[in-house]
């Protein structure tokens, strides 16, 4: 069986096309520049850790942990739709040997293959026999692959060593509090020496373990990503305080993501009409720890069994049964992964250098702008790479670039239609368009490939300019060419009300 | 009398290594107990583990067969609370 190659011609020609023509993405939006070269390395190629290497690396989850040592309200363990993308949940569980198969597999099916993950469908460490068996076998069958693991904290002290021995980089934990009676809120139990504990005495020991088991990792020079789901009314307020905890003890990124409750998903917090936040919220959360700490503001928030670029999951065409009758030259393989590998770097080389030199593009363009503008918050449509390269309509997602006079910059990114809700989403376009005009709310333009004439003119009621004009080109330098346009049309001139804005 | 595994479970996987006599069996439409095999953990753990880690309210049934972890007893709201919290927590 022959599976479809990457979306794009071939991977070298990716690495040659692609790149962010700006420093806004690999320079200020990373800031990977301030970081020591050995953590620089580290982050390089990880599309988790790294804005711009999401670009250019793949990553997959192997789902090799079913079991879980703790509960959270919102999550549900029973829950498995293809249709549905949230952390937690599966397809098809694997045997450590059946995730190694796949693993190799797809790192020939896709050369761009960086990194692999364990994030469940429980908590890996809550299975420590099977995520460790995958990662011994991992670190022997393919040393070429960086490994990294997602997990609540609760066991990872104890496990730290045996981490380290496999060369684990990278390790997630998902750090909601730092303030017990606000866990007892988020966590009914855990199960703790053989034994369940309920309440704040179950969060307290779970916060314990978890900032345990950061200052361990940070100890041995391990990048820990720090996860946080933003539950308003119950943690909104007291991530500030986690953010710096966390920075205190040697966290290297900070991931503040929204909660994902819908009635249907069958959680807790689902049932009971608890609300996720609305993206206004969760910005204005991230601006106010974006001072004190490094945040991701890429993240895709994918399942534990997630195949592929960030923001794709291949995960159901790379499934075990379909991969299990080809036959994988595995040296060719790597010796293929390792060319493609060298190409995306020698292009991001190229790029920067150019940056370096001569800096033709969006800087001098900036320059010109006149420094009072205000900023401005552009929409724009892409398949995952930095070319403006999507249909309007067929988005499902857009990215929310902030763009003043002297940058470009990743502000965040909104879902058009992650879930299959039924005939809202499914069935005729209309509300579908309205809500997707809704989620750009707050941004006065949007780039995208092609613009159908029915959703151009709801954008204009919208008071959202639409620009088809910069299709296929790279996004950063177009945001700032559309900046420059405004400005020169004199709509940038001293901070306006929104409700100016959106009717200019 | 042995622990049982009913209607409920959803096949996690958390008790299966938990069981320190190895009652506990893959099967479907889900896990079981093999009766015999089962100690009810004396001798080996305080609590029962199987009933101690299961995620599911009413999926694991107790020596006298009765419901080890009824309704409320692992979201933390009892049923009779449920509007209330639900209430509270819509407002938030």
């Amino acid at each position: 069986m022959r599976l479809k190659v990457l979306s794009r011609d071939t991977p070298v020609a990716l690495a040659a096309e692609s790149g962010c023509p700006s420093g806004g993405c690999g320079g200020a939006g990373d800031a990977l520049s301030d970081l020591p070269e050995v953590i620089r390395d580290k982050v390089r190629d990880h599309p988790c850790y790294s804005e711009e290497a999401h670009h250019h690396y793949a990553r997959m989850h192997v789902a090799v942990a079913p079991a879980c040592n703790i509960q959270c309200h919102y999550c549900n363990r029973k829950y498995d739709c293809s249709n549905e993308s949230r952390p937690g949940v599966v397809s098809e569980l694997l045997s450590p040997e059946q995730a190694v198969r796949k693993v190799m597999a797809v790192a020939a099916e896709i050369p761009q293959l960086s990194v692999v993950g364990v994030a469940g469908p429980g908590d890996p460490l809550a299975n420590p026999e099977r995520t460790l068996a995958t990662f011994r076998q991992l670190s022997e069958t393919a040393p070429d692959i960086k490994l990294c693991v997602s997990t609540n904290g609760l066991a990872l002290p104890g496990l730290v060593d045996e981490l380290c021995r496999y060369d684990i980089g990278h390790v997630t934990i998902t750090i909601n509090c730092v303030d017990p009676e606000i866990g007892a809120r988020i966590y009914p139990w855990i199960f703790w020496n053989h034994r369940r504990i309920k309440g704040g005495r179950a969060a307290e020991i779970l916060i314990e373990q978890q900032l345990k088991g950061l200052e361990m990792l940070a100890e041995r020079g391990v990048l820990v990503k720090v996860n946080s789901v933003m539950i308003p009314g119950v943690n909104d307020r007291h991530l500030e305080e986690v953010s710096r905890v966390v920075k205190g003890k040697g966290a290297f990124l900070h991931n503040l993501m929204p909660l994902i409750a819908e009635p249907e998903h069958g959680t807790f917090y689902g049932l009971m009409g608890q609300r996720g936040p609305s993206d206004d919220e969760l910005g204005a959360l991230q601006e106010k720890c974006a001072g004190g700490m490094r945040l991701m503001r890429h993240c895709r928030q994918c399942r534990a069994d997630a195949v592929g670029m960030l923001g794709e999951d291949r995960g159901d065409e790379l499934r075990l049964d379909k991969l299990d009758g080809l036959a994988v030259d595995y040296e060719k393989a790597m010796a293929e992964r390792r060319q493609v590998h060298a190409a995306i770097e020698a292009g991001r080389q190229a790029q920067e250098k150019g940056l370096q030199e001569s800096f033709v593009s969006s800087a001098q363009i900036m320059r010109r702008a006149i420094p009072e503008t205000r900023p401005v918050l552009m929409a724009v449509a892409s398949e995952g790479g930095d070319l403006i390269d999507q249909h309007f309509g067929q988005a499902r997602e857009l990215l929310v670039y902030e763009v003043t006079a002297q940058e470009v910059r990743l502000a965040g990114r909104r879902e058009v239609d992650r879930y299959c809700s039924g005939a809202d989403a499914c069935g005729d376009g209309e509300p579908l368009l309205r809500r997707t005009i809704r989620a750009i709310e707050g941004c006065e333009a949007v780039l995208c490939s092609k613009i159908g004439y029915e959703p151009w003119g709801l954008l204009e009621e919208a008071g959202i300019l639409p620009n088809g004009e910069h299709a296929m080109k790279p996004i950063e330098e177009s945001l700032a060419i559309v900046y420059r346009e405004m400005a020169a049309d004199g709509r940038l001139y001293p901070p306006v009300s929104s409700e100016q804005r959106l009717t200019a | 009398m042995a622990f049982q595994i009913v209607e409920g479970c959803v096949s996690c996987w958390a008790c299966l290594p938990l069981c320190p006599s190895g009652a506990i069996y893959e099967a479907r439409p889900h896990f079981l107990v093999e009766a015999a095999k089962c100690t009810v953990c004396e001798g080996d753990y305080a609590d029962p583990q199987c009933a101690s880690i299961c995620p599911v309210e009413g999926a694991i049934l107790d020596g006298l067969g009765l419901v080890a972890n009824p309704p409320g007893s692992l979201t933390g709201i009892l049923p009779e609370r449920v509007a209330e919290a639900m209430a509270e927590i819509q407002a938030r």
